[in-house]
């Protein structure tokens, strides 16, 4: 008798369903309003980036890759940038930047301050640490289930979804920089009569920059690898471009879509590793 | 002199329960054993000090004996668990929260080790940082901060980033930060044990000149005995968080306590703390200028030495005979006044002794020591100086 036995089975899957379910039944509305505002938000910038000119969007790339590293990189990414739009899936790409965009933004402002309440209470850091290996490590599927139940297909609960799955980077390396200040350089502010948060805005913060701006980096990547994986439940976009590829076996507009969400993460990450670096201290 | 920081029977215990500590201190438990049994250490124990204004009181320990707890009790950034600590008469462990940002703002502030200058902020900005908490205008934070970089010869480095500055100097930074509030007390934490020695020493002297004008009440923390005894008024020795001896430099050099003392100061260089008035005799035997060539033959021959300094009737220094010179004018007839020699060299009391080695080396001589009017205060022999060397 090898097998596990049965009578040791404890169904914890029915629970999380149970707890699911009750949330629909109980919070609904706040659901409800939470998807609400999420959408509306990202109708928002969905509007702007869809109403951008194609040539002033390749303009803003092309000087914010010569601003943040040199003009043969804004060269590059104007390059690159022309070539999605060439392949036919300019309004798609928008469409995933605007999913990107809005999770990331979620995701920072809930994420800095879990981040710094984690450096700050070391209970909280307890509890969130195996949240956060949680969250890394299910498989990104799963998150597509309650994403669906608690906001129903579309592209909330992909915004929802991505969020969920983005959010530990930026919250870890936040918890991360805030520790890492020297004690002397704190004790130095509370030593001229600083209050706890002054210390946090005026120092703390500050000198943990460069560390949760690489947190917000490696976030954003998350949210572009995410999106793809969200469309499944709705998410337009390149995703869905590939998705549908994939089910047709469709070498032709896969490759297409792939490349294109490809320079899409590329020109985001160093777009935003260039930001990062801004703020390094010498 | 008025007493400017009193602490009382002071103790900082670190862990999760102090008072099972505290207990145990009670019971004439060891730092150890209580560290053993509790899992707690005893940072500082029972420690009494008094400071007076305008003094430099130096701490000295090595790391472990509690010195850097010690101080950071002073502006509570530890919180001591027993005892009292009153400055300007006011027991300040019992500050709330409000009284303690204005205690910090506006009367004490802090030096220290590895600088703590902010790296995301300009050297200007660094030293603005207390006055920019005390919410004071721009312009007079803008203005106090060129000042304070003025004053610690800084000067147009004020856009720097601190990073791009040498060690001394981001020191003088931290020095200038602290000084920009204007406090009355100055805490310093090691502040030079970071710099290498020739810079250190530079420093000291300058805290030393910049001390002579400000006249703070200077609180400064060193495991370097040489430079404890070269800055401090008085020095408080501390060992397992206690303090073993408090003195002047030349009190505890002279008589120190026990043999853990003993030890500390063994390898100092006494040359660089004992000054002149410390190894010098009582002027005698002297001669007067009126007395004559036969008294003082007699008074070299009866106390068997070779040369007698002659003074005036206010013991004013007018100069040095030999006994090879006065048997020579006895014998021809010349007078006392004759024979004065003027090759011998004078110093003032506060000479350090190792500053008058060269003078040692080269006179034949006792070295003179006078006051500014020249009146002769004591002589010290050539074996005193140069035993120095020795001992």
């Amino acid at each position: 008798m090898n097998e596990f036995p049965e009578i040791l089975r404890f169904e914890l899957g029915l629970y999380v369903d149970k707890f699911v379910k009750w949330l629909v039944n109980n919070f609904g509305d706040f659901f409800d309003a939470l998807g609400d505002s999420i959408l509306w938000f990202l109708m928002k910038v969905d509007t702007v980036l869809h109403y951008l000119p194609w040539w002033l969007v390749l303009i803003i790339v092309f000087l914010l890759g010569w601003r943040l590293k040199k003009v043969s990189t804004g060269f590059t990414f104007t390059f690159m940038l022309f070539w999605v739009g060439s392949f036919g899936l300019w309004s798609l790409m928008m469409d995933t930047l605007a999913v990107v965009l809005v999770s990331t933004f979620i995701s920072i402002i809930i994420g800095i301050p879990v981040g710094i309440l984690m450096a700050y209470r070391s209970k909280m850091e307890t509890i969130m640490q195996p949240i956060l290996d949680a969250m890394q490590t299910i498989p990104s599927f799963v998150y597509l289930i309650p994403a669906i139940m608690l906001f129903d297909l579309g592209r909330v609960p992909a915004v929802f979804a991505t969020t969920i799955y983005a959010i530990a980077p930026v919250i870890r390396l936040t918890n991360l920089g805030i520790k890492n200040v020297s004690t002397e350089m704190i004790e130095a502010s509370y030593s001229f009569g600083a209050s706890s948060w002054q210390t946090l805005i005026k120092v703390q913060i500050p000198q943990a920059l460069p560390t949760i701006m690489t947190g917000v980096n490696q976030t954003t990547m998350m949210a572009v690898s995410m999106v793809v994986i969200a469309s499944m439940i709705g998410a337009q976009g390149l995703g869905r471009e590939v998705l549908q590829a994939t089910n047709r076996i469709d070498i032709a507009r896969g490759t297409e879509a792939g490349l294109a969400i490809v320079i899409l993460a590329i020109i985001i990450d160093r777009i935003t590793q260039g930001i990062a670096d801004k703020f390094k201290i010498e | 002199m008025s007493i400017h920081i009193k602490v009382e029977n002071l103790t900082k215990i670190f862990g999760k329960n102090p008072r099972a500590a505290l207990k145990k201190l009670e019971q004439n438990m060891s730092k150890n054993e209580i560290l053993e049994k509790t899992g707690q250490t005893v940072g500082v124990n029972n420690v009494s000090f008094e400071v007076e204004k305008g003094e430099i009181f130096v701490i000295m320990g090595l790391s472990g004996s509690g010195k850097s707890t010690l101080i950071r009790c002073l502006n509570l950034l530890n919180k001591p668990d027993k005892g009292k600590i009153f400055i300007d008469g006011e027991n300040i462990v019992q500050y709330n929260r409000e009284d303690l940002r204005s205690f910090r703002q506006n009367k004490i502030a802090m030096v220290f080790q590895h600088f703590g200058l902010f790296s995301h902020k300009t050297v200007k900005k660094n030293v603005e940082y207390g006055l920019e908490i005390k919410d004071i205008s721009r312009e007079e934070r803008s203005s106090i901060a060129n000042e304070m970089l003025e004053t610690v010869g800084l000067e147009g480095w004020g856009d720097k980033n601190p990073n791009e500055l040498s060690g001394g100097m981001q020191q003088r930074v931290g020095l200038a930060r602290a000084l920009a509030n204007n406090p009355d007390i100055l805490l310093m934490d090691e502040p030079f044990s970071a710099l290498d020695p020739l810079i250190r020493r530079d420093m000291q002297l300058e805290l030393l000149d910049l001390q002579s004008k400000l006249k703070k009440t200077i609180v400064f923390i060193t495991h370097d005995v040489n430079e404890a005894f070269k800055i401090g008024d008085r020095v408080a020795v501390m060992k397992d968080g206690e303090i073993v001896q408090i003195g002047t430099p030349e009190e505890i050099l002279s008589n120190p306590e026990n043999t853990y003392i003993r030890d500390f100061v063994k390898d100092i260089d006494r040359t660089k703390i004992m000054q002149a008035k410390n190894i010098m005799y009582k002027p005698s035997p002297l001669i007067f200028i009126r007395d004559g060539l036969k008294v003082a033959m007699n008074r070299m021959s009866s106390h068997g030495i070779s040369s007698v300094f002659v003074v005036d009737r206010e013991r004013i220094l007018q100069g040095i005979v030999t006994i090879d010179d006065t048997i020579e004018a006895i014998k021809s007839n010349k007078t006392l006044k004759d024979i004065i020699r003027q090759d011998y060299f004078t110093t003032d009391e506060e000479t350090y002794v190792q500053d008058l080695l060269p003078q040692a080396i080269e006179t034949k001589y006792p070295i003179a020591v006078v006051d500014e009017k020249n009146k002769l205060l004591g002589i010290i022999v050539r074996a005193a100086v140069l035993s120095g060397l020795v001992d």
